[in-house]
């Protein structure tokens, strides 16, 4: 389970508690939360690494922009963690350089 | 003309307006004559075509109407890699040129056949001289695993290739501030001063004196070009591009219309339209590019588009460019395509060394771009 965390959540605002997976270890969410917050609040990361150069990287913008966050989310690679809502059972990897593009058209 | 050059304000030897490919190539050619150059740059409110391009050095089918271009072409290709390892050298900045040839994908018997029928006419006009192959469904397959069952087939040049074209940018400012050169970022050109030994360049308040100026403000020149007796007789045409997110490396080499970069950048575009200064997108034109660029490589169905943009090509009535001096003005000078980065060597080569000392190319006739053939 999560270790340290520079991020607090504010008990202004009490949600329903979520549960999801990160890289196989399960951690507790609030409902409404991107899954970037949740992986951030956690204290787990990086949470990619770059195509280019294999670099270590994090949630950054938090708002969609920089794309800094992308993870596979419920077996989706690529996936903006800022951008996508917890939800119950959610499988979330971290997202290892270049996805792979799969041939899989329906 | 009543004034001159002001002594002490003019030890500029030329003064380039314009600083996007077609620019910075011509000033790194003076450069390496040993010149001083000053670059006159609108700034980041230009229109632009360095940075919305498809970064293709592309060779195959260029100059189908006009063997001069087709040669122009091939030359510039030729000289593409010493001058990418001298942009590399000197900042370090890995442009990614990849020269292993390009494919022009049809998806229809009748376009492949048609391009096969284009390609074979240049070949006889170039006396044998013109490599090309033509590839069927099984033999494209072979060489791009990923191609699409229902592309009828490709082209291939072996001449063609790709490179980044915004750190190709990067790296020619890089280079021509490291030789001293000047880029000055002051708004639009207002005014083109001819005087006495020279050109006075106004850029608002600004301006700044030499003994040539060169023209290659892009769609810019058509309202300048007539300052100092030249015509240019230019059109936007508009082409979309879509970005897809970074995939794991699936395609070698660059097609006319789909290339991935080498971070893994999928780059699909290849429209042209006909809209004025409109530099802006359409869903109609984005949703066509993407359905053929699935339709070429169907796996790109399960790849996220990140963004898309439209920037405006350069066009002269026939596509060709212009290369002229102005005969009312000498050491005014146009310079004017659509084709900036495949061009880019052999603006720094020849056609800089043109400028600087009159001497005419050997691999093709300079007076084929002259601008007079638009005035009949």
């Amino acid at each position: 389970m999560a270790s340290d965390s520079a991020f607090k959540r504010l008990p202004a605002n009490p949600a329903a508690v979520v549960n999801i997976w990160v890289e196989g270890q399960p951690i507790t969410a609030r409902a409404g939360e991107s899954v970037a917050a949740a992986v951030l609040a956690a204290g787990l990361g990086p949470t990619r690494t770059t195509p280019v150069s294999a670099a270590p990287r994090a949630p950054y913008c938090m708002m969609g922009v920089c794309f800094e966050c992308l993870m596979e989310i419920d077996g989706q690679p690529n996936s903006q963690g800022c951008m996508t809502q917890v939800s119950e059972g959610m499988q979330v990897r971290f997202q290892q350089g270049a996805r792979e593009p799969l041939e899989n058209a329906s | 003309m009543s004034a001159a050059l002001t002594p002490g304000h003019s030890d500029v030897d030329a003064t380039v307006v314009g600083g996007g490919l077609v620019g910075l190539a011509i000033a790194l050619g003076l450069q390496d004559q040993g010149r001083r150059v000053v670059i006159v740059d609108e700034g980041d409110i230009a229109l632009r075509a360095s940075r919305g391009n498809f970064g293709l050095v592309w060779v195959q089918g260029k100059g189908d109407t006009c063997a001069d271009y087709a040669r122009l072409t091939r030359l510039s290709a030729r000289q593409w890699r010493a001058f990418a390892d001298d942009l590399t050298d000197a900042t370090g900045i890995d442009i990614q040129l990849s020269q292993i040839g390009g494919l022009y994908i049809c998806l229809s018997d009748d376009e492949l056949q048609q391009r096969q029928q284009m390609l074979a006419s240049m070949r006889l006009e170039h006396n044998d001289d013109y490599p090309f192959e033509l590839l069927d469904h099984t033999a494209l397959k072979a060489k791009v695993p990923a191609i699409g069952p229902t592309v009828a087939g490709a082209t291939w040049g072996p001449e063609d290739g790709h490179v980044n074209p915004l750190l190709l940018l990067r790296a020619m400012v890089e280079r021509f501030l490291q030789r001293q050169g000047q880029l000055l970022t002051c708004g639009p050109v207002t005014r083109i001063e001819p005087i006495t030994g020279g050109f006075r360049v106004h850029a608002g308040k600004q301006w700044n004196e030499s003994t040539k100026v060169v023209l290659a403000a892009g769609l810019g020149n058509k309202t300048l070009a007539p300052q100092v007796g030249l015509s240019a007789p230019l059109q936007p045409n508009r082409g979309q591009v879509l970005i897809a997110e970074r995939v794991r490396h699936f395609l070698d080499y660059p097609t006319g219309h789909v290339r991935q970069t080498g971070e893994g950048t999928i780059q699909c575009g290849d429209s042209k339209e006909d809209v004025g200064f409109d530099c802006g997108t359409t869903t109609d034109v984005l949703a066509t590019i993407a359905a053929r660029a699935v339709r070429m490589f169907p796996l790109l169905e399960q790849v996220r588009l990140v963004r898309s943009w439209g920037a405006l090509r350069v066009m002269t009535p026939d596509g060709y460019p212009i290369y002229q001096q102005s005969e009312q003005y000498p050491g005014a000078y146009l310079v004017t395509c659509h084709s900036g980065v495949t061009l880019a060597a052999a603006h720094a080569g020849p056609i800089a060394a043109w400028i600087d000392s009159g001497q005419h190319p050997d691999d093709f006739a300079l007076e084929t771009f002259h601008g007079q053939r638009f005035s009949v």
